[in-house]
């Protein structure tokens, strides 16, 4: 593979986070902690209705509330009202681009929706004078359900959008043709619901003029600093170089910080304006309603196949529920899906079409794998409908369609194409690890006894497409900006150094992780490698972390920016000692005349020499370090087998998790115990969606679980321990054979649960859970397969 | 009408009058700066503002200020003895038990609670004992790890 992996260094080591000093002593910088002196709190006048013309706003009474400065409506700021912007317009003109204001104009179109802004000089001030905004509206029909919202005469969420369509997306074809050879055809609808990210720091923002300059900074809980710098100076028109955006500690994200919010916006034009800090915190109830969900498709999907079980041809017909407005990429989120419903398994035929759809919700955009989870539920789904229909085991049936490890690299009827894996290593992994024999054994003897609680065993063997991403791909996909990533990795005169990269973590471990692939190349130790990130005034370039991309990207621009360090070091070190720089090797850290091993210097020694610059060779700067920009050849594709094994009351509809176990393979590990937390963490994401997670609007489009009282994310008691292992199949298209792990969890897991769930109900007549998989939707599904009522 | 308290937070006596409806999160937050501790949800579900005090774990969001009046309370900024980590914060970063970190002072303090209350927990009843401390990144696993670490580190057996 690389020179990397095979040194007895750093790399590869469950080494212990350089994070969790401060983080175990609370001396954290979380942007709730920033106080900066004459700070105005802001709060928002947030919509109690989902779909309302907005007949008038009036702050009068609000202004004279003691300790208010401010108030706006929409009218009142003007042309400071700025829209937040759509970056990803999937189908061009096509595609129906609505404006999303800071505060909403002429309607409200969602709960929570903002209509008017109050600061004041203490939080408590601002909450309380919100009530004093005089709003009237008029009520109009709420649009809340996709099927409700493309029905002909159904209210418009934006006057512009026909039958309430933002876009319509065709992929592939001959679908039809690879049917009409089919023995049999399995069709489904699956429902992936709406998901709420609920990272556990809520959103905050403070923003402020900084001294005498121009410069304007904003602290924000975001995952994306870099790329909310340049959309903040679009749509502000701050200029670029005056605007500095730091994220500080930021406590979790799951994409639910892969945003621009209207917030940042208000909370930078207000400090402009009124030349004063202005800070925001969401309230838990608030990050419900205002911070943007995940997934909600609903997934009619046909798999047609030969009686033996060779897949012919594969028809996704989604529509994804874009919400009320477009957010930064609202409509491309179910589009990283789209190459992904094949999955790992070879066919002919593959036609895919998506149509988005406005509702009176709170807009869609990144959770977690975005896309990908919900086309490897569909999939892995339809695999185990057709397992069903046809009589052969779900394993083998996966078996003889998958794509063998002889085959790749594979191009996918999808027209990916997929570098490496190793599907039959992972799943021979996992059986083993799981006792699949011996489960299923149990499972046998189990229903023949007629046991109330049946055993099921569910199945996932995913892959994903994450490094997001091939600028080229990004751009031809009308996404408006590329995916490279960037390192800057400077040697200190005292012979420490500063690793500045563009990824942006939130929990993931990229200082630790990233000093250890610098460490491994430039041979200082790891505690003493600075990793600065986060911040556009100390890391100016950047694409931030989302998508699994941080290492499969950003740890290819930090190996290339540590081998030129070492090249540039070489020619001062090769001075010192008197000899050519290529009769020089390097070996951890230190510099050796080949073949005189006497003769060496270490890289520190050379730093200090730079520093000092006394004795350099002609036309070398007095500087060492490397720079890198990176942009990714291709995505990066982590797969495994995930299975679950599940109990299942027939008479109550109670569901037990009682064993999970997981084989992943993402490549070369820099740490595998990061490698293992990312894994645990995405897994127990997927099976809150499978088990306990779902946002429910009424009717009327009222968010019914609006608190972490009501929207049920698992607690320790409602999780096993999950089994994991890896596989190591290195990426051949990334230079550290890496390829990503932080959604690998997330996608994989909820598919294994439901099928689990569904393949102890099956003898029952039951082919589908809705999720969550709460106990009334698994009793409600036994009782329609009864007949019974439901 | 502000009330007078006298709290000792972190080994310091502090004397403050707060405002009847002010949470002891925002006074030791907003007034002392004590910013190790954080607000989660402020429905007393997620336990990420759990402190102690008197030596049992709270959340410091559901419990006013004056009600703190006469007692001690211990952030995660006290829970170290000096340059020495409590033996839950060096099992929590031993055993991986933290990724964002946002969660971790809340569940180090109910871990610290419940290791006194139980020294030997099997996994069950760490399980059970921290269902009101909510962890998004970590799936629990290395938690649960981390709180059997610590039971070793403080004299358990296993």
């Amino acid at each position: 593979m690389t020179e990397v992996v095979d040194t007895p260094t750093a790399f590869g080591r469950p080494i212990r986070r350089k994070e969790d000093a401060k983080l175990l002593h609370g001396r954290t910088n979380w942007t709730d902690n920033i106080q900066l002196p004459g700070t105005l709190h802001m709060a928002m006048v947030r919509s109690p209705m989902a779909h309302a013309r907005i007949a008038k706003v009036d702050v009068t009474a609000a202004l004279a509330r003691p300790g208010v400065i401010a108030a706006y409506s929409a009218a009142d700021l003007g042309e400071l009202n700025s829209g937040v912007p759509c970056v990803w317009p999937v189908s061009g003109d096509d595609t129906v681009m609505p404006p999303f204001p800071a505060l909403a104009t002429d309607k409200v179109r969602h709960v929570g929706d903002v209509v008017a802004v109050v600061l004041a000089t203490s939080a408590a001030a601002a909450e309380d004078a919100i009530e004093s905004v005089d709003v009237e509206y008029e009520a109009l029909p709420a649009v809340v359900g996709m099927l409700d919202a493309l029905s002909p005469g159904s209210a418009l969420v934006h006057d512009q959008a026909t039958n309430n369509t933002c876009y319509v997306y065709d992929l592939g074809g001959g679908y039809d043709e690879a049917a009409a050879k089919a023995d049999v055809i399995v069709k489904r609808r699956f429902v992936n619901q709406r998901l709420i990210p609920s990272f556990m720091e809520p959103r905050a923002v403070v923003a402020a003029p900084m001294g005498m300059s121009d410069e304007m900074t904003i602290w924000t809980s975001t995952q994306i600093p870099h790329v909310l710098r340049v959309l903040l100076t679009l749509v502000t028109g701050i200029p670029e170089q005056n605007l500095r955006v730091v994220a500080p500690d930021v406590g979790g994200g799951f994409g639910g910080k892969l945003q621009i919010y209207r917030e940042e916006i208000l909370a930078l034009q207000l400090a402009r304006k009124l030349g004063r800090p202005v800070k925001w915190t969401e309230t838990r109830s608030e990050n419900m309603v205002a911070t943007h969900h995940g997934r909600d498709q609903i997934q009619d999907i046909e798999l047609a196949a030969t009686k033996d079980g060779t897949f012919l041809g594969l028809k996704v017909t989604l529509l994804a529920n874009m919400g009320a407005y477009l957010g930064i990429i609202t409509p491309g989120t179910p589009l990283l899906g789209m190459f992904m419903f094949p999955g790992i398994y070879k066919m002919d035929a593959y036609q895919f079409r998506c149509t988005g759809v406005f509702t009176n919700t709170t807009q869609t955009d990144a959770y977690r794998g975005a896309g990908r989870p919900e086309a490897t539920f569909a999939i892995e789904r339809i695999v185990d409908e057709l397992a069903a229909e046809l009589g052969i085991e779900p394993m083998e049936l996966r078996r003889r369609n998958w794509i063998t490890h002889e085959e790749f690299p594979y191009t996918t009827v999808a027209g990916l194409t997929y570098d490496t894996g190793n599907y039959e290593a992972a799943t021979a992994k996992a059986l083993d690890m799981f006792g699949y024999d011996e489960l299923r054994a149990e499972q046998k003897r189990r229903r023949e006894a007629g046991d109330p609680v049946q055993l099921g065993i569910g199945i996932s063997t995913f892959t994903e497409m994450c490094g997001l991403a091939p600028s080229r791909t990004l751009g031809a996909l009308k996404y408006a900006a590329g995916g490279w990533e960037h390192c800057t990795i400077r040697l200190l005169p005292t012979g420490k150094a500063e690793l500045v990269t563009g990824t942006s973590p939130h929990g993931q471990g990229h200082e630790t992780a990233w000093s250890q692939i610098a460490s491994s190349i430039i041979g200082i130790p790891v505690e003493d490698i600075d990793v600065v990130h986060g911040d556009t005034g100390r890391a100016p370039y950047g694409m931030d972390t989302y998508g699994s991309r941080s290492l499969a990207v950003g740890g290819q621009a930090i190996k290339k920016a540590a081998d030129r360090l070492v090249e540039n070091a070489r020619l001062i070190a090769a001075h010192q000692l008197e000899c050519a720089p290529e009769d020089l090797e390097f070996v951890e850290g230190t510099f050796k005349v080949k073949g005189d091993p006497e003769k060496a210097t270490p890289i520190q020694a050379v730093a200090w020499a730079a520093f000092s610059a006394h004795n350099l060779p002609d036309g070398v700067e007095p500087m060492i370090s490397g720079a890198a920009t990176v942009d990714p050849e291709d995505f990066s594709y982590p797969h495994g087998t995930h299975l679950a094994a599940m109990e299942v009351d027939t008479e109550t509809g109670k569901v037990r998790l009682r064993k999970y176990v997981c084989v992943d393979d993402v490549g070369i590990q820099v740490n595998p115990m990061i490698v293992e937390g990312q894994v645990h963490g995405g897994v127990a994401q997927g099976v809150g969606q499978a088990l306990y997670e779902g946002a429910e609007y009424d009717p009327d489009g009222n968010l019914l679980t609006a608190s972490l009282a009501d929207y049920l994310i698992p607690s320790a008691a409602d999780l096993p321990t999950f089994e994991t292992g890896t596989t190591v199949t290195p990426s051949t298209t990334h230079s550290l054979g890496t390829k990503g792990v932080g959604e690998a969890g997330a996608i994989a897991s909820t598919p294994a649960i439901i099928n689990g769930i569904v393949d102890a109900l099956r003898p029952l007549g039951v082919t589908d859970v809705l999720m969550p998989a709460s106990p009334q939707n698994v009793w409600r599904a036994i009782q329609a397969a009864k007949g019974g009522a439901a | 009408m502000p009330h007078h308290i006298s709290v000792t937070v972190d080994g310091t006596s502090y004397e403050a009058d707060v405002e009847p409806r002010q949470l002891l999160v925002h006074w030791l937050r907003d007034d002392l700066g004590r910013v190790g501790t954080v607000v989660g949800c402020d429905t007393s579900n997620c336990g990420a503002c759990t402190v102690l005090m008197d030596g049992r774990s709270i959340k410091s969001c559901s419990v006013l200020a004056v009600q703190a009046d006469g007692s001690e309370i211990t952030t995660i900024q006290g829970l170290a003895t000096g340059d020495e980590w409590h033996p839950v914060q060096a099992a929590f970063k031993e055993c991986h038990g933290l990724q964002c970190g946002y969660c971790t002072p809340g569940m180090v303090l109910a871990t610290v609670d419940l290791l006194a209350e139980n020294p030997n927990p099997t996994e069950e009843e760490i399980r059970d004992g921290l269902h009101g401390n909510l962890c998004r990144c970590t799936g629990y696993n290395n938690i649960v790890k981390s709180v059997q670490h610590a039971a070793g580190l403080m004299g358990g057996t296993k």
